[in-house]
């Protein structure tokens, strides 16, 4: 029975016999440049057909007018495209898209590392740093659908975050956070920061228990107090990390839609709609598959670009 | 055993199987895709059909079942891929959609060959003039009360009259306790609240959104009744976060007795009863403007039905629907549902019922069924639009009259497609 090996390296026993190798329909040398395309073959089907088909399929949907909806859907070139650059409604989606993933992305940053660095520290007794650890991870645990509800309920007009600053005389009438325009994209992004900042402080604790302990000493020596070795030893030896995982959750934030629909579906009037609602509500509410696919596929453009830049941090590293 | 009886017992399996096998052929099997089953007591649905199947030997129904939402995107999905089910259960706000597409098919021929009378049907949905949807079972919004708020407030009977319902919000409300005279839910997930709690009173007073088929917003009866809604939230009686609340809310907020009055289905009188059985509420008519007398117009959401154009099985997609549709079933459907009856003729039981549905069917047959955005072109997408003129209007952006006029704008942009 030949193995792999075998056909690699064409050979049994140590008796090479290159003439019975090149018998069939392939010779050895196209067997040899066909192993590996082999090897990589049932990945490649996957990502085919499972990223690769659907995504060619949106960029299709997005040249035809009215996809799906039509049975003799016509090409149309880059019209939706041009339909959906000149809606006010794309454009706000966009800004406050961008607001909403810069924020989250800046608020998870600082609050992980806060959390991170608390955890890491050897101040705290260890049995509140174990009960801590568990309660800054908590957020983590939760479903969107959950994290969602908790929110609405927390800032409700009759909610306890009401109940709780008019009773500190903080304000004098109830606040509606999600209903009011002025309030409901921050208390949105407010509520993204919660759901979102223990995955940092789990990997930038990993990363801080990483640095060497040596570092520390050696610029203690050399005279260096606690805010210049956090910045010239902490940041330093975390930028890696901070780097990927910023990239990272841009990309994810940018296309968050569970949570904002499960709070604000986008409103009050457009005042939260994000890219993602936007094209939700152009496919299942309008029926115009053409232009959620034209939207979608900016979504994939903005994130591809991030992507770049992630893939480019990567192959430095 | 020898050879011959071996082939003896092959043959005889052969024809058992043969003979199963033509029995399997010549059943015909049709798929019934809805939301309902979910929403109904455990197997009532499933026992319906398998009366169906008794009295139509050959025909085998296999039920498709969801929860709403998933159900519709299920049909979408099957529409467009030309693999939606013989039956469909419909959604007003889906019909006309799914008429334009394609994907559901006319009934007027199958009625005419089944000479069946279409007049006992409560209310046909027509797109383009033809039959694409029978309404099975209706569920109308009535006014819900809360009896001992109102008591409170010195409220002693139901209000009928808009300057009614507005002086008993104005009674019931107490922001010190909590305590709100309506609430009004306008989140823009499912903006249902626009057909169900705000464009409902201009039905109930005999009014209409449209003309000719086409949008009418500007009429006197809508921007009127817009203007009425929004004195209502300057008189701080409409229960606060309007923008954020779905249907859900609303519901929650009248059981916890946090708001006097709310415009809801009476499917959920049960829920109400489960959810609080001490609450002591009552039901009405939604009130008119003051003066009107005519019949008023119920607002209703409907669990409708279709055939699809797709099916290879018409003939016996059409024996399900005419099925369904009889008195004597859609009586014992809507009574399991409660709700009522697609076919005029039927007569259902709510002896096991709330006494409330026994009242509310006194109310539906006074009055009308009235939601024109049944058959209306990406019903969900314009009640969405004019979901987010309302709520510029409450923010103080616009007037009741822009509000109207810039939805008038945007459906007619829609009709036009």
């Amino acid at each position: 029975m030949s193995s792999a090996n075998e056909i690699l390296m064409g050979t049994q026993a140590g008796t090479f016999k290159p003439r019975t190798r090149q018998r069939g329909m392939f010779s050895y040398k196209t067997k040899k440049r066909l192993v590996p395309f082999l090897y990589v073959a049932p990945a490649a089907v996957l990502f085919s057909l499972l990223m690769l088909f659907p995504m060619i399929t949106v960029l299709r949907y997005s040249l035809m007018d009215g996809a799906i909806m039509k049975k003799n859907a016509v090409f149309v070139g880059l019209q939706n495209y041009v339909t959906i650059f000149s809606d006010p409604v794309f454009w706000q989606s966009v800004g406050q898209t961008l607001y909403f993933t810069v924020m989250s992305v800046i608020f998870h940053l600082l609050i992980g590392l806060a959390f991170a660095l608390l955890l890491n520290t050897q101040r705290i007794d260890p049995t509140l740093r174990s009960i801590l650890r568990v309660l800054f991870i908590l957020p983590w645990l939760f479903t969107a659908v959950i994290i969602a509800i908790i929110w609405r309920l927390l800032l409700d007009p009759n909610g306890v975050v009401n109940s709780i600053l008019i009773a500190l005389h903080i304000v004098d009438f109830k606040v509606e956070w999600f209903s009011s325009t002025k309030t409901a994209l921050h208390a949105l992004t407010f509520a993204n920061i919660w759901a979102g900042y223990p995955l940092y402080m789990v990997s930038l604790l990993a990363g801080l228990q990483g640095i060497p302990k040596e570092l520390y000493e050696a610029a203690g020596i050399d005279g260096a107090n606690e805010v210049q070795k956090f910045r010239y030893i902490t940041i330093p030896q975390l930028m890696p990390i901070i780097i990927s995982i910023a990239l990272l959750d841009f990309i994810w934030t940018m296309q968050v839609f569970p949570l904002v629909w499960m709070t604000t579906g986008g409103g009050p009037i457009h005042s939260t709609e994000v890219l993602s609602t936007y094209t939700y509500k152009l496919a299942f509410s309008s029926y115009e598959f053409s232009l959620a696919s034209a939207s979608a596929i900016c979504i994939l453009i903005m994130s591809m670009s991030v992507t770049y830049f992630y893939i480019k941090h990567q192959k430095a590293r | 055993m020898n050879v011959r009886k071996y082939l003896a017992t092959m043959k005889a399996a052969a024809a058992v199987w043969a003979l199963c096998a033509t029995c399997a052929f010549a059943e015909t099997n049709i798929e019934f895709i809805q939301w309902w089953e979910p929403e109904m007591p455990a197997g009532a649905l499933r026992g319906i059909m398998d009366d169906f199947e008794a009295a139509n030997p050959g025909i085998k129904v296999t039920l498709v079942s969801g929860p709403y939402s998933a159900t519709h995107d299920q049909i979408v999905v099957g529409a467009a891929s030309g693999t939606l089910s013989d039956v469909v259960g419909l959604d007003g706000a889906w019909v006309n959609g799914l008429a334009k597409q394609g994907a559901i098919a006319s009934m007027d021929s199958l009625m005419a060959d089944a000479k069946y009378d279409p007049s006992q049907i409560a209310d046909i949905v027509k797109v383009n003039g033809q039959s694409v949807m029978f309404p099975l079972a209706s569920f109308v919004y009535p006014v819900f009360v809360n009896l001992d708020l109102a008591k409170a407030a010195g409220i002693d009977k139901m209000p009928a009259t808009r300057t009614e319902f507005a002086d008993a919000a104005k009674k019931m409300t107490n922001p010190d306790k909590n305590e709100y005279g309506w609430v009004l839910p306008l989140a823009l997930q499912n903006p249902g609240g626009i057909q169900n709690d705000v464009m409902s009173w201009v039905w109930a007073s005999g009014a209409s959104m449209l003309k000719d088929g086409k949008p009418d917003l500007e009429n006197e009866a809508v921007v009127g009744t817009l203007e009425y809604i929004k004195s209502l939230q300057d008189a701080g009686v409409i229960s606060p976060g309007i923008f954020a609340k779905k249907e859900q809310d609303k519901v929650e907020e009248f059981v916890n007795g946090r708001v006097g009055m709310m415009i809801d289905s009476l499917a959920h009188i049960n829920l109400i009863r489960e959810r609080n059985a001490k609450l002591n509420f009552g039901i009405s008519a939604l009130p008119a403007v003051d003066g009107y007398t005519g019949k008023r117009g119920l607002p209703y959401a409907s669990w409708g039905i279709g055939i699809s154009d797709s099916s290879e099985h018409k003939a016996e997609a059409w024996k399900l629907v005419e099925y369904l549709m009889s008195p004597d079933v859609n009586g014992r459907l809507v009574s399991i549902a409660n709700a009522f009856p697609g076919n005029v003729k039927a007569k259902p039981d709510f002896s096991k019922s709330d006494p409330l549905f026994e009242e509310a069917f006194k109310i539906f047959q006074s009055g009308h069924l009235a939601n024109e955005f049944v058959g209306l072109p990406v019903a969900e997408d314009l009640m969405r639009d004019m979901n987010v003129e309302v709520q510029k209007m409450f923010d103080g952006q616009q007037t009741a009259k822009d509000a109207a006029a810039n939805t008038q704008k945007q459906w007619l942009v829609e009709f036009a497609k």
